[in-house]
């Protein structure tokens, strides 16, 4: 399936090889480099190339390009799906999925990638046995292994891998046993200029952090499930106990991982816990323009609204910004015409303003499209789509563990012009 | 002087492999290892480091894992290159397949298969064989990657290696099912008569399959499943008639009667929808877009629809996989409207979208458009024009134009809005909307003058070729609608003739050529004063068409029978063009395929077959039980993994339900424990 791989950074290095079957020459990146002049940002690179004798899947992520080089027919998604893989599992390997981490660490990455595929088909993926084959790279271990000359290879044989629990490693101890459940919500959003919703949905995923020792075979209950539209399991999830009874129960890996994630169905009325007001105008024939935005909180139960960044996708036309932020600071971006503007927590009190003139470009025409605002922000211990936690319970081992849940929503809201009106 | 650097720099690489030699041959191992991890470094830069080949090979039975490890890397690198010093770590090999330990079985036969040497395909024939009835499941599974190896490296193997398949097919480890299916389907994928008898243990065991293992199965499975089960689409024909076009209407009732009559789904067929649903739900997107494309090629029109939320899901995924669904979408949603309509607003394109993803989604929108939903598209569509991603605004204008020709309703909203474009003060959308028009006038060329007139007032503005080709072959076309105009752009464009572009010359010679029929008086000096400048232009294109025009309109005693018919020819009723997607037809691919994604065949697709007319024998897929028995119980104890760890379903339908499997006992007794605690106090740990 999956031939080779090239490692590429943005310059156009080609700065890490690996082949699983024949070698096949760097030139073949050739072609893809041709593919990534003709698009006009790194975005826009087509994810498929077809060349006389191979077809390239390439994935971007974090600065660096994965190319893997196919030959035959496989689905694409495959591909795709297995890069991305590998590139989380770099993450968490050196904390950072970077060309300088690969670099440093390049025998790990190649131990890694041995191990992950055979033969261009995928072995082992899930970072539980991966860590038992190769230990993630520690400074302490580091210094041993240059003193001792001993190794990062697990001289230990996973036995995950053998097992029919693949993604758990057994032999697990620990003094505190603890879990942590993180529930995170994104709204997305598109908001019309009169401030009504064209459409929202929230997504949500559960993150979970566990350290039992043993085999604990957990379920965790919700008040209501049946917020939960569509929901996509980690396969440690029983499909079968979900079906009928809408109980999460699993045995679960050691360490982090996504539980699940989910959707909440349309049905339940989303409510947007931010407004925004906006006064953005280009004077015909002056080279100025005026830029006006408020944000303020709207029905969010008390909870406060932090974290909130406003980014910004001004005209072409824009040469600079001089603004004043009643808080937190801006920056605009005179190559990219991007304006972000971090402006932390929001007190009901004072509403954060920034507000100040637009310099155009002498001569240029007045931009006819007013910018689309995009808003983050995040509450702490606020689920929105007001799901709640039941209960988690434990069988097969016997300790009490530490049980923690946490809330985070966060937000992205897209308002933008509509048709004839001029802003959202 | 340059030859000095030359030998310097190749002394230097000389002297680097001459102290990673010496530290190879070192005593102490952290010297090796530190070699080795220099020697990898360089493997993976795609540095040359064949030379060490002796040095390194004398360490593949170091006892330092890591080292040993390390050399493996090696070995597989340069082995095809270095096939008689290879030859030397081969024992190595050989005596670590018949290690105690199951993990160093499996890891010497896998080196030992990724050594591209043809002299040892018989050893690793031998290797495989015994390695396929090993009792760990592990080595079983890596003999079923070492097949693929071994058929790659001698193709002649093969009536041996489908005897491996065949046996490891039989396997009931869920370990292996993904990885033998993979090596039947690049081996012996038409060996469909190798899979009967162990269909049923897939569709059962498939749930519990590693998520790759998974996407090999389905994707094998739906190929399977049509070649040997009937359509279950022909009842519902009523809905979906317009496939059928090319039966005819009495033929295909007939058989309708038939069908519906005697339809019933094979229950095979019905275990094997059943079994894919719940990897819909999968984290996997490629897992779910297998499901999809089998719900797709196999299921009844109306089950199919459950499919769609999960690929809509999808979209909230990184680009890379918005792009590939958004095709397989895109493909769908022309066929199969109601799908997506449901999930309409999903689709909406967001300015932070790369420009491929915001065109897709254009895509869809653009099939899903109908009646009811035209006006609130067309409202998306007004801001999708004004965005400052030009390339994509020129591609809602044609969306907007193929929606113009789709639903005679709003075809006139939709002229009139593309007219509003023409003033626009960006070039490129007034280009796009020129050509756009000019498709939909063609397509009902009524009453147009008016816009006609409008855009030749145009043509001193606009300067991008496309669309004053367009404009003046409108103007040409419907010259007649256009009396007094057209002879006086005629007289415009002569004047520019020489600074225009071969599309926009080309054009003006028609021009000329087609008002020369039908108004000569006032312009037959114009058209011959053009073709005159057309005869010594540079492009030779452009010489021969004058050349052609002239002796089809100018009657001289040369020119023969046809400059009769000059007229009829020039003027005649041009079918309009269709506006149609690019997606159109695209499934006659498998969906899910890189070949559906490229729309053209990749090397090694396999062909899914037409359903077949009447159903092969089903009993084909029976499997006998008391064979079955004997060899189960015969198997020592350890052969039998904890299968079934959280499928407790669907095993009533195989004999396997009689295996004891200790995942579900591990379950029933869990649930006697104590150790229920409640969540009550909710921590923050963010």
């Amino acid at each position: 399936m999956i031939h080779s791989l090239f490692l590429i950074n943005c310059s156009g290095d080609i700065f890490l090889e690996k082949h699983w079957k024949s070698v096949v020459s760097q030139s073949v990146c050739d072609y893809f480099f041709e593919a990534q002049e003709k698009a006009i940002d790194v975005e826009n690179v087509p994810p498929v190339i077809s060349t006389p004798h191979h077809y390239l899947i390439s994935i971007y992520r974090d600065k660096i390009f994965f190319v893997s080089v196919i030959q035959t027919e496989v689905p694409p998604l495959f591909v795709i799906e297995f890069l991305h893989r590998v590139a989380d599992t770099f993450q968490d390997y050196f904390g950072e999925c970077s060309e300088t981490a690969i670099k440093d660490n390049v025998v790990i990455v190649y131990e890694l990638l041995e191990e992950m595929l055979d033969n261009g088909f995928p072995l082992a993926t899930e970072s539980n046995i991966l860590k038992e084959l190769i230990k993630p790279p520690t400074i302490l271990r580091s210094v041993v292994n240059s003193i001792t000359g001993s190794s990062n290879v697990g001289d230990t044989l996973p036995t995950g891998q053998l097992s029919n629990i693949p993604w758990r490693r057994a032999g697990v101890k620990y003094t505190n046993n603890e879990a942590y459940f993180d529930v995170i919500e994104e709204i997305d959003a598109i908001i019309d200029k009169s401030g009504s919703t064209v459409f929202a949905e929230i997504q949500g995923v559960i993150d979970s952090c566990i350290k039992l020792s043993g085999m604990p075979d957990l379920s965790l209950s919700f008040m209501n499930p049946r917020l939960l539209d569509d929901v996509s399991f980690h396969p440690c999830i029983r499909f079968k106990r979900w079906e009928s009874e809408r109980v999460l129960s699993f045995i679960p890996p050691d360490g982090n991982f996504r539980l699940i994630s989910y959707r909440v169905s349309s049905q339940n009325l989303v409510a947007i816990p931010v407004y925004v007001k906006h006064m953005i105008s280009f004077k015909e024939n002056t080279s100025s323009g005026r830029f006006d935005v408020t944000i303020g909180p709207k029905q969010n139960m008390g909870k406060t609204v932090e974290g909130v960044v406003m980014t910004v996708h001004m005209p072409k036309a824009v040469l600079n910004m001089n603004l004043t932020a009643t808080q937190g600071s801006y920056t605009f971006d005179p190559v990219t015409k991007v304006l972000t503007w971090d402006v932390g927590k929001i007190t009901p009190q004072k509403l954060p303003n920034l507000k100040g003139i637009v310099n155009l470009q002498s001569g240029a025409p007045k931009p006819e499209e007013n910018p689309s605002l995009n808003i983050q922000f995040k509450i702490q211990q606020l689920a929105i789509s007001g799901l709640k936690v039941n209960r988690l319970d434990m069988y097969g081992e016997k300790y009490k563990p530490f049980k923690g849940s946490s809330f985070v929503s966060d937000g992205e809201q897209e308002p933008k012009s509509l048709s004839s009106q001029n802003f959202t | 002087g340059l030859p000095s650097v030359a030998f310097h720099l190749c002394g230097s690489s000389q002297d680097l492999n001459e102290d990673l030699k010496q530290m190879l041959e070192s005593s102490k191992d952290s010297a090796k290892l530190d070699a080795m991890k220099r020697i990898v470094g360089m493997i993976a830069k795609g540095k040359n480091a064949s030379e060490l080949f002796p040095a390194v090979v004398k360490n593949v039975a170091s006892k330092n894992i890591e080292i040993k490890k390390l050399v493996y890397v090696y070995l597989m690198r340069y082995a095809e290159e270095q096939q008689d010093l290879a030859l030397l770590s081969i024992s190595t090999f050989q005596r670590a397949l018949k290690d105690p330990n199951q993990l160093i079985r499996a890891s010497a036969l896998r080196v030992l298969s990724s050594i591209r040497v043809p002299i040892i395909v018989p050893i690793m024939m031998l290797a495989i064989k015994e390695a396929s009835s090993d009792l760990s499941p592990y080595v079983r599974k890596n003999a079923a990657h070492a097949i693929q190896k071994l058929y790659s490296l001698d193709p002649d193997q093969k009536e041996m290696l489908i005897e491996v398949i065949e046996k490891l097919l039989k396997d009931r480890s869920t370990l292996v099912a993904g990885s033998v299916v993979m090596a039947f389907e690049e081996v012996c994928p038409d060996r469909i008569d190798l899979i009967h008898k162990n269909y049923r243990k897939l569709c059962n065991l498939l749930v519990d399959v590693e998520e790759w293992g998974q996407v090999v199965i389905i994707h094998m499975l739906t190929r399977y499943a049509r070649t040997q089960f009937v359509s279950p689409w022909k009842v519902m024909v009523d809905e979906y008639s317009e496939n059928n076009f090319y039966e005819s209407d009495e033929e295909q009732k007939e058989k309708d009667q038939k069908l519906k009559t005697t339809y019933t789904m094979d229950p095979d067929h019905r275990l094997l929808l059943r079994n894919t649903k719940p990897l819909l739900q999968s984290r996997n997107a490629a897992v779910v877009m297998a499901v999809a494309q089998l719900y797709w090629h196999l299921a009844p029109k109306s089950e199919a629809g459950i499919v769609s939320k999960s690929l809509v899901r999808l979209l909230r995924s990184n680009r890379e996989v918005q792009y590939i669904v958004l095709q397989n979408i895109a493909t769908m949603s022309i066929q199969r409207k109601g799908m997506f309509e449901p999930y309409l607003k999903s689709f909406y394109v967001r300015s932070t979208d790369p420009t491929m993803i915001k065109t897709l989604k254009l895509e869809i929108l653009t099939n899903l458009a109908n009646e009811a939903n035209i006006s609130t598209l067309l409202r998306e569509f007004q801001t999708y024009v004004k965005s400052q991603d030009k390339q994509f605004a020129a591609a809602t204008i044609q969306a907007i134009g193929r929606c113009a020709t789709n639903i005679t309703e709003v075809t006139d909203t939709c002229l009139n809005g593309l007219v509003c474009l023409l003033s626009n003060r960006d070039e490129i959308v007034v280009a796009e909307s020129v050509v756009v028009i000019k498709k939909l006038l063609q397509t009902q060329p009524a009453h147009h003058g008016e816009i006609i007139k409008h855009m030749a007032k145009l043509l001193d503005n606009i300067t991008v070729p496309v669309a004053r080709a367009s404009i003046l072959w409108l103007i040409g076309e419907y010259c007649e609608r256009v009396p007094k105009i057209a002879p006086d752009v005629l007289r415009k464009t002569a004047k520019s003739f020489t600074n225009e572009d071969d599309l926009v010359k080309l054009q003006i010679l028609n021009l000329g050529a087609k008002l020369y029929l039908t108004n000569s008086k006032q312009t037959k000096l114009l058209t011959q004063y053009v073709l005159n400048l057309g005869k010594y232009d540079q492009s030779y294109d452009i010489r021969d068409r004058t050349r052609f025009i002239r002796q089809l309109i100018v009657p001289n005693e040369k020119s023969g029978a046809l400059s009769k018919y000059a007229k009829k020819i020039f003027l005649a009723q041009k079918p309009a063009p269709l506006l149609e997607s690019p997606f159109k037809d695209r499934d006659h691919f498998q969906l899910g395929t890189l070949s559906h994604t490229l729309n053209s065949r990749a090397t090694g697709y396999l062909e899914l077959s037409d359903w077949p007319e009447v159903a092969p024998d089903p009993s084909v897929r029976n499997v006998d039980v008391a064979k079955e028995w004997t060899g189960i119980l015969g198997k020592p104890k350890k052969e039998k993994p904890t299968e079934k760890f959280y499928s407790e379903s669907e095993e009533e339908e195989d004999e396997s339900a009689s295996t004891s499997s200790s995942g579900k006992c591990l379950e029933s007794t869990a649930f006697s424990l104590p150790g229920k605690l409640c969540l009550q106090n909710c921590l923050v740990h963010k």
